[in-house]
């Protein structure tokens, strides 16, 4: 089953660190979002395989918005 | 005098910036960025100037366009509050070049303290006490052996740094050489320049700062020292004067050396010496910071000195006007920092429209603040909303005057850290001035 990957905070993406593919433990850290001068990283909530990822570099994103989707 | 500022900057401090300039008849033109067009500042100003998109790069980092607007308007000075380009030499060197004075210290000193590892060389030189440390080091093998020298632990820092970006504190070699890597990746990217430095780290220090302020003659004073060891992720929450429990001797003596540092550099205009402090009353400079700081409304209301006014006079050529025997502190100020965080969620940040706010009153109460009821809190800029500004006939009063401010503070729409200030305020610990910079990294996990 697919597991979403969502953004816990309004910013926007700073740097996508993983690709299409890759396989992820839990923990993972898959991008960094950016809000506030903060950088927030994005965790991969279970362990998989990433087969989606719905956002570019410097989008803006809100909040819970789905970010990746891990298989 | 001048005439007309532009000020390179938004929020709560292009609010005081304004205020300032009106106290002294001076006209204001606000800059700002698509995302602030309905701010505060823009409306209070006599003109504004859009000048961008949102992100900070694309307006308030753009000096270009902020010189443009500043002979667009006819403005004959800039004030560049604190952040975005306020210690960048070369936009200092483009404005004074294109006939705008720049309300800060020559190009020279902001140089001379921004390359941190010089700044440690020079203020050696000058008499003032530093932490036992490297300048920089050239690669892994040179910091570990540097590092064996010195003693661990030890702190990584970036040359070109601030602000805590890119500092790795290590334990021993293999945290070092490990550290080293991140820590040059850091700076790299952060600043553009990868160089770093060693400097041993002090157990239980205090963060305590002395405010400068220096005119073109050569006079130089201090306005006293600022306690700011309440911080989280090396960002101040929480400022006051006097530092508790500081011995007068240890106060006077890192005053002392404060005017040496400003003289080594040949200062103008108001600054900052950051120093650590060890239990045992040993002071080691840190950095000098060659702005407004942001927590400065501390001293304004223990000395009665307008800050802001004061760096507009002095840029303008006006002699200091104040002598140290003159200068005395009454009572105790305490400043509150309001953030957009949410300390529910680990104190991430808390974008939002604020739909009602409310702030206390009292005659011993000042707001400095960015927001009002409608204001739009975007994910662009630093999350700071306001500053509670605090004063006391004493450390006790002013305590429990704090408590009822925070109390009394209704923010709705973004999550603030108010929970957290309201927390520091009971703490017995706090209560007593037992302060270090890891202060509340311990609070917070006592929870």
């Amino acid at each position: 089953m697919a597991t979403p990957v969502e953004a816990q905070i309004t910013g926007s993406v700073w740097k996508i660190e993983k690709a299409v593919g890759d396989a992820l433990a839990e923990g993972d850290v898959i991008m960094i979002l950016e809000s506030m001068k903060m950088e927030i990283p994005v965790e991969a909530p279970a362990s998989g395989r990433l087969s989606e990822i719905r956002v570019e570099e410097g989008q803006s994103i809100e909040e819970g918005a789905v970010l990746a989707m891990i298989d | 005098m001048f005439r007309r500022v532009l000020i390179a900057n938004r929020g709560e401090i292009a609010r005081r910036v304004i205020r300032a300039c009106r106290s002294l008849g001076i006209e204001t033109v606000a800059i700002h960025s698509e995302a602030d067009s309905q701010a505060p500042h823009v409306r209070e100003a006599d003109r504004s100037v859009a000048i961008g998109p949102a992100p900070a790069r694309e307006s308030y980092l753009d000096a270009n366009k902020i010189l443009a607007a500043a002979a667009e308007t006819g403005a004959d000075a800039l004030h560049p509050g604190y952040g975005f380009l306020s210690e960048n030499a070369d936009f200092a060197d483009a404005a004074r070049g294109a006939g705008i004075a720049f309300i800060g210290p020559p190009s020279r000193a902001i140089r001379a303290m921004g390359d941190k590892a010089e700044a440690r060389r020079r203020m050696q030189a000058a008499g003032v006490p530093v932490t036992p440390g490297t300048g920089v080091v050239a690669d892994a093998d040179e910091a570990a052996s540097a590092a064996s020298r010195i003693g661990y632990p030890v702190m990584i820092k970036a040359s070109a740094g601030g602000g805590g970006i890119g500092m790795v504190p290590c334990e021993n070699e293999t945290e070092l050489r490990k550290g080293y890597v991140t820590a040059t990746g850091r700076a790299k990217a952060s600043f553009g320049d990868g160089s770093v430095y060693l400097e041993r780290l002090v157990h239980g220090a205090r963060h305590v700062e002395i405010q400068l302020a220096a005119d073109s003659r050569g006079d130089v004073v201090h306005l006293f020292e600022r306690e700011c060891s309440v911080q989280r992720r090396h960002q101040k929450v929480l400022e006051e004067t006097p530092a508790p429990g500081l011995a007068r001797d240890v106060r006077d003596a890192m005053g002392e050396a404060a005017i040496r540092a400003a003289r080594a550099i040949d200062y103008e205009n108001v600054g900052t010496v950051e120093y650590l402090v060890a239990p045992d009353g040993a002071f080691y400079f840190m950095e000098m910071n060659t702005r407004l700081q942001v927590e400065h409304p501390v001293t304004e209301a223990t000395t009665g000195v307008d800050l802001v006014a004061l760096q507009i006079r002095l840029a303008a050529g006006e002699p200091l006007g104040l002598s140290q025997v003159g200068l005395r502190q009454q009572g105790h100020a305490i400043e509150l920092r309001l953030y957009a965080e949410d300390p529910v969620k680990g104190f991430l940040p808390s974008p939002g429209t604020v739909t009602r706010l409310v702030w206390p009153e009292a005659p011993w109460l000042r707001i400095d603040s960015g927001i009002e009821s409608g204001t739009k809190v975007t994910p662009f800029y630093d999350p700071l909303l306001a500053k509670l500004i605090v004063f006391g006939d004493d450390r006790e009063q002013a305590i429990d005057r704090a408590r009822t401010v925070i109390g009394g503070v209704v923010v709705e729409g973004v999550r603030t850290n108010a929970p957290l200030l309201a927390r520091v305020l009971e703490d017995p610990a706090f209560r007593r001035g037992e302060l270090a910079i890891h202060y509340l990294s311990q609070l917070l996990g006592r929870s």
